[in-house]
Formats: C-alpha cells, structure tokens, sequence
C-alpha cells in the first residue's frame, strides 16, 4: 500500500476523496432501505450486520473487564461488592466467549470472505445465513436482558451443583442466550461446510483452497459437531433447576462432573473454534506480507485438520483436579501435549515463509508479529498447564487466566484486528492512515503484555482466579496488570476513530492495494453486489508470488 | 504467608513443592530454547528481508521436508521427557504413605472444617506437625470447593456426597496460605484461612491445648448408640443386621453378586444410601441417615468404625 501512496492522485475518485466508480457499483450501494440491509441475503451485507454487532457486544463485556480490573487495584475490592464481582466476571465471561470470540472472524471475515476467496457469488444458503444472523441477535437480547435484570453469578462455566441449585441469579435465562446463539454457530458452520465442498469456481481444487478457507473449513466442523453438546447440557441445567430432575445435583442422585465432562467436551473444542479462523488469517496476512508462498502448504493446512480432530480428545485438561482418576488424567496430559504438534507446525512454517521474503512493515503484517508472539508465549504455557505435576498446583489461578487470553485475546482479538485491517479497504473500498494503524498494533501488543504477563507470576504465586479479595502482597502484580489494561482499552478504541474517519475523508481503494494474490482482490474494492460478473477459473496455486531460485541470475 | 512487597516465587514448605519448582523451571528453559528461534528469526528477516531492501533471496531449487518434519519431532520427543517427570510426580500425590496423619475436612459455603483423630476441631486453620505425612480426607457440604495450599503446590476438588483425598509431607515450619480454588460463589474470594506448619512437639502442644477429652473415634462410639446404629449393628441386636467391628477395609460381598471393600466412601455411603449396595444376605431394612447426620458426624462414625480391631472371623 505504501508504494501506492504516491499515485493517490492518479487514483478513481481521488479528487476530492469522493466516491469511486467501484462504490458507486458496490455491494454498499446495492439498495439504501433498511429493508434492503435486514432482509438482505448478500453474504457480505450479513458480515456487515455481524461485524457491528459483534463490535457491540465487544465493548459491553470490554465494559465488564474493566469494572474487574479497576475493582482488582485495591486488594479490598472496594469498587465492587462481592456479588457484584462475581456477576462482572460471569458477564465478562459469557459475553466475550459466545458473542464476542466464537463469531468473531467467522461470522464477520469469514462470511465475507469465504465465497470471494472460492470464487463463488454467494454461500450455499443465503436465506441459513441471515437467519443465523437473527438468532445470534436473539441471543443478544436474551444477555442483554439478564445483564440489566441483574446479572448471573456462575461464572461462563456454570458448573453444578452451584449454577443448578444454589445460585439466585438469571441462570436459566443465561442458558437460554447460550442455547440460542449455539444454533446460529450450527448452521453458520453447516454453511460453510456446504459451500467449501459445492461453491468452489472451476480449478479452484483442495490444493488450491487460501489457508483461511481452510481453517474455516476445520472451524465448522468442530461447530456442527460440538455445540449441539453444550445445547444440550445447559438444557438439562435448566431442567435440574425448574424441574428438580436429578442429573448435576449430587443431592437428588446426580453427578457434578458428568456436567463438566459434558461442558468441556464442547468448550475444549470451542477454544480451537476461536483459534482456528485467527491462524488461517495469520497465513493470508504473513504470505501477503512476505510477498511468497506459504513454506509446506499442506503442512499447514493438515495441521488446521489435526487440531480440530485433537480439540475433541483433551477436554479432560481442565479436570485434572476436579476428582477424575489418575489414569485419565495422564492420558489427556498427553494428549493436550499433541496439540503442540500441529500449532508449532503452523508457527515454525510461518517463519520459514519470511525467510527470504520481501517483507512490508504495513499494519496488517505487524498485528502478525503481535499474534505470533502472544500465541507462541499463550500455547506455551499451555505446555505448562498440561503438566498435571504442575497444573495441580497452578489450577485455577491467574496463571490460567493469563495462559488462555495470550490465545483468545493475544491471539484471536489480535487476528480480528489484522483482519480487518488487511480487508478494510476490499469490504469498505476505502483506505485508511498506515501510521495510525501501526500504532495501534504496537500499543496492543504493549498494553496486552502489561496487563497478562504479571498474571503469569501471580498465579505461580498462588492466587486463585475469580477473587476480588486477595492477599495484599500481591496488589503491585495486580496494578501493574490493571494499567497494562488501560493502555490495552485505549488501543482498542483508536481505530475506531481513523477507520471511521477513513470512510469519509480518505482515498477510495483500488482493487487490489497490497498487490498481493488471491481471488477477493481480483474484484473491485467494495465488491459488485455479485461478487464475479464472470466465475472466474483458477489455473494456479494459491500465493502464487515469484520466487528467486539458484541459478536464477547467478550470470 | 509472603513477606515481600514485590513477591516474585512462592515459599515451599515441602520436598513435594521444591520438585515442582524444579520441574517448572527446567520445562520453562526448554519451551524458551524452543521458542527463542520463532522471535529471534521472525525479527531478523522483517529487518534484514525488508521490501525494497536488496538481500540475497535466491532460494535452493530443492525444498528439505525432513526439516519440516524434524521441526515438530525433535521438540515434541524432548516435551515427552518431561511428561514422563510430571507424571511420576502426579503418580505419588495418589499414592500416601500408609501410616499418614488421617484428618477430615468439611467445605462448606464459605468455611473449612477441620477434624484431627484426636478429636480436635478447628474452622479456617489447619495445624500440621512436621516430618509426619498428613492426609486430608475430605468432602462437602454443598458446591463443589477446592482446598488449595499454594507453600505445598498442592490443590484438590471437594466435592458434595463424595471423599476426595490430598497428602504431604511439609518440613518448614510457618503459617501458609490455605484457600478455596473452585468458585463457590458469592464469598468465594473469602473463603480461606491459615495452614500452620508447625515442629512435632509444637503441634503435641497445640493438641493437648486443643483437646476435647474424647478422640474422633470415641466421639463416633458416643454418637454410634446416640442416633441409634447399636439398635441393630451390635452383637445383643435382635435385628438381623451386618456387624461392623473390624470391617474397615474388608472385602464385602453384596446382594448384587459384586464385591466392594469397604472404605470410607462405602461406609459413607450405606449410611446416606443404605438401598445403593446392600451387603448379601441381609434384609433390606435400614432407613437413609440423610438428614439426619452432618459430614462432620459421618466423619466421626467412620474414624469409630475404623478404630473397631479386626478379630479375625468375618460374623463375629
């Protein structure tokens, strides 16, 4: 984009900024009623609708980090009382991971992207889609109610028999958002899987699918196959609480951790459900960025696969403590361990695909760098964790706490930045201030290290999670982790201010800014409604960039 | 309990806590050799690669897939190692020394009780001698708790209508933190207290200081005929009931063709459940003490049952 920056005048539409041909033609100018954006089936106009509300609902449980981390300054906990902690964190909890993390780049880059990227003018079933839309709203609507009714005190985990008998706030209508938005995660899921297999343009072959339709491709089939699980066990809560049907409850002939086998055989999953979009964004952004080929396509690709089919098999990690048997235990120590497997293929393969690149520092490729970083540091730790040895003792601490958000905010909320900023110019036909954008990358990176890294010690020091009252000793680590976040919520707001002033007041973007491959840039930026006037037929590989060999100039 | 205003590592009060220590310190020096690489190299070649910058970028014309392989086998057979440490590790804290110190723990929202054989009681402090393993025998009274005691590296789920167990051996005398790890609700973060590691003679001290005049066992014996057990299980019964002397340990066929032995979930159990595993040729007759006993007491009939001698013959 840099190199393009000199010809701005030369570009359509530059006088003035105003609206380019391409706008003028776009998916954006295709119908201005209401109507035309809430009843429309244009995969792109749902991924619109679905990036604002997910943005939405990434400040409300944003809002709800940042009571925990004021509260957590003092280690009275003077802001909150103790109820109202626990309702902070369960908020923080529920909406981040069902309406923030699990959607995100799916639902938003995904949607968008993925009938671009396969050649194709729409997903399989455009009508699925915009229903999956409407129940994720739902969903929404039911939190938002229990977020003003009062709240709910659980935690994200629910676990019995405290959430079925014991607690006093909006269980069952928490649930009930959690069930709800799970359908719209189903048949998002069941689309892409349809589309993948049935939409691909002529050529574009299973070799040839970009990485990021791969790991959306992995994505979906952990969502069809797991979410219905945890459908059905918050159900069975909802029944042991208005029913009294003995299934959790230890107390009418259930079992507490048949509850927590059940929650993590999906949420273990939905961790990777989280993960996987954000590692096939990191191979677009780290290919174009390099201006090479992926190093080991298939190496990468498979290891999408392999992690999916292992996100099945280490639910039992999170239970190491909870009274399940020795023998069960080792087994899934061993197994989280063989997750390692496939994540250090990713990040070693990414590495070699820089060596010898022609690598740009732009925004997209530094939120790379950020994400690399903070996921190697958060599935390290993760090696720790799955060390029963060690897990006995660092078990629900802060150590935890810190180890899964270096992946689901270090790592995922880092890919949906780099996403957008790499596909801001194709989705809004607009470019926006590089400057600003690097930015932003640096303070995320610093601001999420400050706020997590002293988490790490805290809970090697022993301080259980979920705790607003806590040692005083500790009160340094906790304000260094609660500044770290006050830089970290700065830096999230920032772009919104340049990316919203960028579509306004900024040049129109060219097909394709980054002069990088792939199919999305062979359309004009926005999109015609249509995506392709023709279907395009695919003749090469993917990253199908130029690469000096041996011998290739050695005269 | 920690000293410093800038703590950075947990005291250990156990030989058990300094092996973790070492084990995470050695696994931690590997995963940064094994990491160390990805940083190093990927802010090298964003300088040294820089588009627009003139570098040698010629490739070799062969692509070496066994480096791809050897990338993810060579760390993934050094991790294994350690798995293999952890587990040894994981595999004494399910095995306790026979002769451990037997205590009983009774979580309920937002407290710990804590019941020495001796028949002293304590809430929110654990008084333990040094040099002696100690096994806490534990359960709950309502959610699920878990009893964390970060100076032993040790942490264990409590759970409603079940025993779980923890052991160690602490050798440092001092006063630790003990909390509450799973979260149980709204005192969650308060639920906690002081764990007392103190010198043998210390501790002999602090028990004659603490005494009630009856052990846990005695109180059971007193508590065995008070709410009515001896009406059936004793040797002058007219009741055909089971007798229990010597049946801590024992293996006892049930009515069901299966076999159990009886532990301390089992006599928990027939005395909460009577119906779930009726021992074979005996009517079934005896009523739930559900609501009747606390954890506490059940405790207290155990240690009873348990202290009763063997005498050789399985109907005496």
């Amino acid at each position: 984009m840099t190199s393009e920056r000199a010809d701005y005048a030369d570009l359509p539409g530059a006088a003035g900024y105003g609206e380019s041909e391409a706008i003028q033609k776009s998916y954006l100018r295709a119908g201005h009623t209401l109507r035309s954006w809430f009843l429309t089936t244009d995969h792109k106009r749902i991924a619109i609708l679905y990036l604002i509300s997910v943005t939405f609902f990434f400040f409300v449980g944003g809002a709800a980090a940042a009571l925990i981390r004021a509260d957590l300054l003092t280690p009275q906990g003077d802001l909150l009382s103790n109820e109202g902690y626990n309702r902070a964190f369960t908020l923080h909890g529920v909406i981040m991971v069902w309406f923030f993390l699990i959607p995100s780049i799916p639902t938003t880059f995904g949607n968008f992207l993925i009938p671009l990227m396969i050649g194709a003018r729409d997903l399989a079933f455009p009508r699925l889609n915009l229903l999956s839309w409407y129940i994720y709203v739902l969903g929404g609507l039911c939190t938002i109610y229990v977020l003003i009714s009062g709240g709910v005190d659980t935690g994200w985990t629910f676990y019995t028999p405290l959430s079925s008998m014991f607690s006093n706030g909006h269980v069952v209508m928490a649930a009930t958002a959690v069930f709800i938005v799970g359908f719209s995660s189903i048949l998002t899921g069941l689309n892409f899987i349809v589309t993948v297999h049935k939409l691909r343009c002529p050529g574009m072959s299973w070799g040839r699918l970009p990485l990021f339709v791969w790991s959306h491709y992995a994505t979906s089939v952990i969502l069809v196959l797991a979410t219905p699980v945890l459908s059905i066990t918050l159900a069975l809560i909802a029944a042991e609480r208005v029913f009294q049907l003995g299934i959790f409850d230890p107390a009418l002939g259930g079992d507490p951790l048949l509850y927590q086998h059940l929650f993590w055989f999906y949420s273990h999953p939905a961790v990777y459900i989280m993960v996987l979009p954000a590692l096939g964004v990191i191979s677009e952004l780290i290919t174009a960025a390099a201006r090479k080929p992926i190093f080991g396509y298939w190496f990468v690709a498979g290891s999408s696969i392999a992690i999916a089919l292992l996100a099945f098999l280490v639910w039992g990690h999170h239970m190491f403590v909870a009274g399940q048997s020795m023998y069960a235990s080792e087994i899934f120590s061993f197994l989280s361990l063989a997750v390692a497997v496939p994540s250090g293929i990713k990040v070693y393969n990414w590495t070699a695909t820089l060596y010898k690149g022609h690598i740009s520092l732009d925004p997209p490729f530094l939120f790379a760098m950020g994400f690399v970083g903070l996921f190697v540091v958060g599935g390290l730790t993760g090696l720790i964790l799955a060390m029963v040895a060690i897990d006995v003792h660092v078990h629900d601490t802060y150590f935890v706490v810190a180890h899964f958000h270096y992946i689901m905010v270090g790592g995922t909320v880092s890919a949906f930045f780099g996403a957008l900023h790499y596909w801001w110019p194709k989705i809004t036909g607009r470019l926006y201030n590089l400057v600003w954008g690097r930015v932003t990358a640096v303070l995320i990176f610093v601001g999420f290290n400050l706020t997590f890294f002293p988490q790490f010690i805290l809970g090697y020091l022993g301080m259980p999670r979920r705790y607003h009252v806590y040692d005083p000793h500790l009160q340094v680590l906790n304000d260094m982790s609660s500044s770290g976040a006050a830089i970290l919520a700065v830096a999230y707001l920032i772009p919104f201010v340049y990316l919203f002033y960028s579509l306004r007041y900024s040049p129109a973007a060219p097909a394709n800014p980054w002069d990088v491959t792939g199919l999305e840039w062979t359309v004009p930026s926005p999109p015609p409604k249509h995506n392709f006037d023709e279907i395009p037929v695919v003749t090469t590989k993917p990253y199908n960039y130029p690469v000096e060999q041996k011998g290739d100039g050695d005269a | 309990m920690m000293t410093s205003f800038f703590p950075l590592w947990p005291v250990a009060a156990s030989e058990h806590a300094h092996s973790v220590d070492l084990l995470v310190i050695a696994f931690s020096v590997l995963i940064v050799a094994l990491s160390a690489p990805v940083f190093i190299l990927m802010a090298w070649f964003a300088v040294k690669y820089r588009r627009g910058k003139p570098a040698d970028r010629r490739h070799p014309v062969h692509r070496k897939t066994w480096a791809e392989v050897s990338w993810s086998a060579i760390p993934f057979f050094l991790i294994l190692g350690f798995f293999v440490w952890s587990s040894v590790l994981f595999y004494q804290l399910y095995h306790p020394p026979p002769d451990a110190l037997e205590i009983n723990v009774v979580a309920k929202r937002w407290m710990w009780k804590f019941q020495h054989p001796g028949g002293q009681a304590e809430i929110n402090e654990l008084h333990v001698p040094t040099g002696k393993p100690v096994k806490l025998l534990m359960t709950s009274q309502d959610v699920i708790h878990s009893l964390y005691l970060p100076a032993l590296r040790l942490k264990q789920d409590v759970l409603p209508d079940r025993t779980t167990t923890e052991w160690f051996n602490a050798d440092k005398p001092g006063t630790y933190i003990l909390t509450c790890a799973e979260f149980c609700g709204t005192d969650h973060s308060q639920m906690g207290g002081r764990l007392i590691v103190q010198t043998p003679q210390d501790y002999a001290r602090w028990l004659d200081k603490s005494g009630v005049g009856m052990s846990l066992a005695e109180q059971g014996e007193a508590l065995f005929v008070k709410v009515g057990c001896s009406g059936c299980h004793s040797p002058a019964a007219t009741v055909h009931a089971p007798q229990l002397q010597g049946l801590y340990g024992r293996q006892v066929p049930l009515d069901n063709g299966r076999t159990v032995t009886a532990d301390d979930s089992y006599i928990r159990d027939s005395i909460l459940e009577p119906q779930k595993d009726v021992a074979a040729g005996y009517p079934r007759i005896m009523p739930t003490f559900k609501n009747v006993l606390s954890e506490a007491d059940i405790s207290k009939l155990i240690a009873f049952i348990k202290s009763t001698p063997s005498t050789g013959s399985a109907h005496p």
